[in-house]
């Protein structure tokens, strides 16, 4: 669920060229919560929902990043409905995420990219499941939140369930290993994502020989490092975010561990490497989502520059998702649906190559994708080594 | 604070609260009624979009009204119980809370209860947690309470996200909505509809349970268990000569505050549909009390207006985004600075304050902290300082 | 479980030792202010916080990114040490100064500082975090970890070595100035009967800083230990490890300086072992569990309340 620029811009972009004669100014302000005013081509009003401050900030910033990127690419267009963007600051707090869906309804936006997280699209998307307003989750991964029946509701990532048994089989297969030890950070992310991978790791027959939970705040985990050290094992896999998972690994191989270190797309980030600093070297990572450095699609390459440019960043985790995100609801207004349930019921057919990936999406509102691909660090960066089935980590 | 002192950091402020106090006392009942009455009207009016759209013009105000405004003020009043009125410093309040919306959570996913019968058993089993927890911790004094308590709410909140009953990390969802009534329906409001959309039904709910929990809290306070609270509260050695049974009292405080907590947490439950135990951190704790301390420990209304400001300001200010924080951590430092004794302090409080009989730092009824260092008695004590030295010494219970 | 634990006993023995030093070096400065001013002193993290940050932008000013040994090494250790102690120490004396002497001198209550304190901690972890940001911050090694011998399990490495002396000798010189030098007599006096203090000549304004000064440069020694044994800092490093080290000092006996050090090598123990016997998700409980019991039966902590003893 990150850094996946696959190719696709270009598609994107033809795709909603081509629809937006369909549109012309054809805003009637249909339906009850239909956009309002008009200017060229009409306008409408989306909404980004997740994180803008506090401390998982970074990665709320990352996708509106992407938000507004894909805005400013259609909205430069000429002739096409003008859409807005008002953007709602959960901070990443599933309480603040009520207040602020409500404010969505009374703003009467057509669509919403987001919720970000997992935990705040739990409280907001029945809201907007009630209110019937479509919403596009750039990055939210528990597998439950497919389970709801939800209509409104679509993510354009795959699900945990997707990443951890994919992670297991590969730790089976691909890296031999005989046995393993799988700690997670108490997280529902982390905690979500091991569990898969120690029941697939069972079925696999690959022995976990040590289990454990750490608290991602503490400084120390020694604890932990004494466990896994007597065992041994091939591989510590660790379902959590980045900077718990850059104090594990240095303190895992300073206190001795040999055994290779693997994690998730949560720890997919650069500064998985300042943290771990050389012990980082030679971890495995895995996503769902492709990544820009493995690829040579020009599209992919164009939204990279792009957004260097605009952010003066590169992009980074769930830049490419809300991008891609956005795109998909793009595409339904210029197509000239204004209703959110007319938005819905085009986004909900819609199939189109983002830069992430392909994006289609089934009867529940998951993607129709379930490529794994591994990352390694080497030297203190990230390669990009394809996916599950192709990747050959080096060590 | 000693009568030197007390009348010197007086004649700075003007005594408002002072004349509010002196007005309010010469009203009748009827008077008193009236402002009563006035007050329930106006916060049954207050969802309305017009106060809205100045209050929060960035979130939903109903919403926000229910939580975390309202939430915070229940909370802030069952803390204000504990720590107010009994002087126990408490810094794990937030594990009744946290009680309160995994009971109704539990109960109604998982066994099926409904609503209204859960809100009796979650503030019972609250207050049987306030019993649990109080009856070996509360032989503790002062500040070997505050990390008792800030612990167990540790522990609630670790034990909810290590037991796989209480759905661990990933919380309960979906928690149902209390039984609705659609149809009835009252000046454009559907008070009884409990859905995900509008708020003011919650907010309704919320707000009677406040009234009922200020009418008992307030009862409380002037019958002779708020007199002994305070005696507790004030010296507790000395309360416990007088024959005031301490222990059962400070108990006492501690169930009925945890009965409280533990109402705010079955209904937020109910309307937030779901619940992890990140909901419940210890920074929760630590702005509950911020909000009785801020608004005038011991005093109800000035409870309330702090965990209105606590609540509210940051809703309010989402323009300033990430400074925030920063900027509500220095305003509590200069609120402290300008009016420690709080926004509207207690008047029985003021009054034994003036009499120089120790008060808000008695907290916990520990011997005193040090005397408040006005004078400067380096070498030139015998220089003419001797009155405030010796009048320093009523300080010990009122020191920084 | 009780296998792991025998398995892993020497290896949690040493680990919680050297967890310990740390809890017991920021401990001692809660144990000070407590044992002068009854002040839960809730910014003391902060001031740690400080002190990490200020010996990584050392290591930056001069340049200094990769393993010392030698003299090199030493000086290393030294320019981390001072710069921390500085600006913990300095920052500490600056927050008295600002957020308690004003209440101190209106005679507020202790809840009112604590509330003050809570602002503070607040406010110095957001301004870190507006300045530097939220994402963690390497401090660069400067020091080989190499292991000098093993105990069963358990690996004895040079760095666990220097935290657990630093903390001994710490709390050893702290001892030392605390029960010798003028200014210690001013503090003991002060911590067992303010008024009379006074009324002896005991100026407290000036016992007071000083209080906070020993506090801080303590906070700034286990700031450095810290970023030289972790290599890692974020504007919140302190709020966690502050909560611990007050366990700490509350378990040891709060106000009594041996009792910090006790406080905080029984907490790191207690937490290795139960972490080993119970899994690291029940860390926490198992501490303040333990906590709890021994308030139980010893109300005052493992050692008692020395410093205030009087005035029990």
């Amino acid at each position: 669920m990150r850094r996946a620029y696959s190719r696709g811009l270009v598609a994107a972009a033809a795709a909603s060229a081509l629809l937006l004669s369909a549109c012309g100014g054809g805003d009637d302000n249909g339906g009850s919560s239909g956009s309002s005013g008009s200017s060229g081509g009409g306008s409408a009003t989306i909404g980004f929902m997740g994180a803008q401050t506090g401390p998982n900030a970074q990665l709320g910033i990352n996708i509106s990043n992407g938000v507004e990127l894909a805005l400013q690419q259609h909205n430069a267009k000429s002739g096409v409905t003008q859409v807005k963007l008002i953007k709602y600051d959960t901070q990443g707090d599933p309480t603040q995420a009520t207040n602020q869906a409500k404010k969505a309804i009374t703003d009467k936006v057509v669509a919403i990219v987001g919720p970000a997280f997992s935990g705040e699209s739990k409280t907001a998307d029945p809201i907007f499941e009630e209110a019937g307003i479509p919403n596009v989750s750039p990055s939210a991964t528990a597998v439950s939140l497919a389970q709801n029946g939800w209509k409104f509701w679509h993510r354009v990532l795959a699900n945990d369930d997707v990443q951890g048994p994919g992670d297991a089989d590969f730790i089976a297969k691909t890296l031999n290993a005989k046995t393993a030890a799988v700690i997670d950070d108490q997280s529902e992310y982390g905690k979500g994502l091991a569990d898969a991978v120690r029941k697939q790791l069972a079925t696999d027959g690959v022995k976990v020989a040590v289990n454990d939970s750490i608290n991602p705040d503490a400084s120390s985990f020694s604890s932990t490092v004494n466990k896994v050290k007597p065992a041994n094992p091939d591989v510590v896999f660790f379902g959590g975010y980045y900077s718990a998972a850059g104090k594990l690994v240095k303190q895992l191989k300073d206190g001795g561990v040999q055994g290779t270190f693997m994690s998730g797309d949560g720890t997919l980030d650069a500064q998985f490497i300042n943290g771990g600093g050389a012990a980082a070297n030679g971890a495995l990572l895995s996503c769902t989502c492709s990544s820009a450095t493995g690829s040579s699609d020009p599209a992919v390459q164009k939204f990279a520059t792009d957004y260097k440019a605009k952010f003066n960043v590169d992009p980074a985790t769930y830049s490419a998702e809300g991008f891609d995100a956005t795109n998909a609801i793009l595409q339904a207004i210029d197509a000239g649906k204004t209703d959110p349930s007319d938005i819905n019921d085009f986004v909900s057919k819609i199939d189109f190559k983002g830069v992430s990936k392909q994006i289609k999406f089934d009867a529940n509102g998951e993607l129709a994708n379930d490529l794994l691909f591994i990352t390694e660090v080497k030297d203190g960066k990230l390669a990009f080594l394809g996916d599950t089935t192709q990747a050959k980590p080096s060590a | 604070m000693s009568a030197l002192t007390g009348m010197r950091s007086r004649v700075r402020f003007p005594d408002f609260i002072g004349i509010l106090g002196a007005w309010w006392d010469r009203r009748r009942w009827y008077g008193r009624w009236t402002v009563y009455l006035l007050t329930i009207i106006g916060a049954f009016l207050l969802p309305a979009p017009a106060i809205g759209s100045f209050m929060t013009p960035e979130a939903d105000w109903p919403s926000v009204l229910f939580y975390p405004i309202g939430i915070y003020v229940l909370l802030a009043i069952g803390l204000n119980v504990v720590v107010g009125q009994a002087g126990l410093l408490d810094l794990g309040y937030v594990a009744f809370f946290a009680i309160g919306a995994y009971t109704l959570a539990v109960f109604t996913t998982k066994h099926g209860w409904n609503f209204w019968a859960v809100l009796p058993a979650g503030i019972i089993i609250c207050a049987a947690a306030g019993l649990i927890l109080g009856t070996p911790t509360l032989r503790l004094r002062g500040d070997y309470l505050a990390i008792v308590t800030l612990g167990f709410g540790e522990i609630i909140r670790i034990t909810a996200n290590n037991l796989d009953y209480t759905g661990g990390p990933r919380g309960i969802s979906p928690i149902p909505h209390p039984p609705s009534d659609r149809s009835f329906e009252i000046f454009g409001v559907t008070p009884l509809r409990y859905g995900v959309i509008d708020a003011k039904p919650y907010y309704y709910l919320l707000l009677v349970i406040i009234i009922v929990v200020i009418i008992i809290v307030k009862r409380l306070e002037k019958s002779r268990v708020g007199r002994s609270w305070s005696a507790i509260r004030e010296d507790e050695d000395a309360a416990e000569l007088m024959g005031v049974p301490t222990f059962r009292f400070k108990i006492g405080a501690f169930i009925i505050g945890a009965a409280i907590g533990g109402s705010a947490g079955v209904v937020f439950a109910s309307q937030t549909t779901s619940i992890t135990p990140v909901n419940f951190p210890f920074i929760l704790s630590a702005l509950i009390l911020c909000a009785v301390v801020l608004g005038g420990s011991g005093n109800l209304l000035g409870v309330i207006l702090g965990a209105f400001l606590i609540a509210w300001l940051p809703e309010r200010f989402r323009g300033f985004e990430e400074y925030r924080v920063l900027t509500f951590g220095a305003a509590l430092v200069i609120m402290m600075i300008i009016r420690p004794e709080g926004l509207l302090p207690s008047r029985q409080r003021r009054a034994e304050l003036a009499e120089g009989t120790g008060g808000m730092g008695a907290l916990g009824g520990e011997a005193g902290p040090v005397a408040d260092q006005r004078v400067e008695a380096d070498d030139d004590l015998v220089s003419g300082h001797l009155p405030e030295v010796l009048a320093g010494r009523d300080d010990r219970e009122g020191g920084a | 479980m009780w296998n792991d634990f025998t398995q892993q006993f020497w290896a949690s023995t040493v680990d919680g030792l050297t967890n310990g030093s740390i809890y017991a070096l920021i401990a001692l400065g809660y144990t000070l202010v407590y044992g002068v001013l009854r002040l839960i002193n809730f910014a003391h993290s902060e001031i740690f916080m400080l002190g990490t940050f200020a010996a990584l932008g050392a290591l930056n000013l001069f340049g200094i990114s990769s393993p010392q040994t030698g003299l090199a090494l030493v000086g290393t250790l030294l320019l981390m040490l001072v710069v921390a102690m500085v600006a913990s120490g300095g920052s500490a004396v600056l927050l008295e100064r600002i957020a308690y002497r004003p209440l101190r001198k209106r005679g507020a209550s202790r809840l009112a500082a604590l509330i003050s304190a809570i602002g503070a901690s607040f406010f110095l972890q957001e301004l870190l975090a507006i300045w530097l940001g939220r994402d963690q911050i390497r401090i660069p090694r400067v020091m080989n970890k190499d292991t000098l011998f093993n105990i069963g399990s358990g690996q004895v490495r040079n760095d666990k070595v220097l935290v657990v002396v630093a903390a001994v000798v710490m709390m050893l010189l702290l001892e030392r100035f605390v029960s010798t030098s003028r200014l210690g007599r001013g503090i003991r006096a002060t911590a067992q009967d303010p008024d009379t203090a006074v009324l002896m000549g005991v100026n407290i304004d000036r016992v007071v800083m000083v209080t906070f000064l020993l506090g801080g440069i303590l906070a700034g020694v286990a700031a450095a230990l810290y970023g030289l044994f972790f290599e890692l800092t974020q504007y919140n490093v302190g709020f966690l490890l502050g909560i611990k080290a007050f366990t700490a000092a509350v378990l040891g006996g709060i106000g009594n300086i041996r009792g910090a050090l006790i406080g905080g090598l029984v907490l790191g123990l207690i937490e290795s072992y139960g972490a080993s016997i119970f899994g690291t998700q029940w860390l926490d409980v198992v501490a303040f569990s333990v906590l709890v019991l021994v308030l139980m039966f010893r109300p005052t902590g493992i050692l008692g309340e020395q410093l205030q003893r009087a005035r029990a």
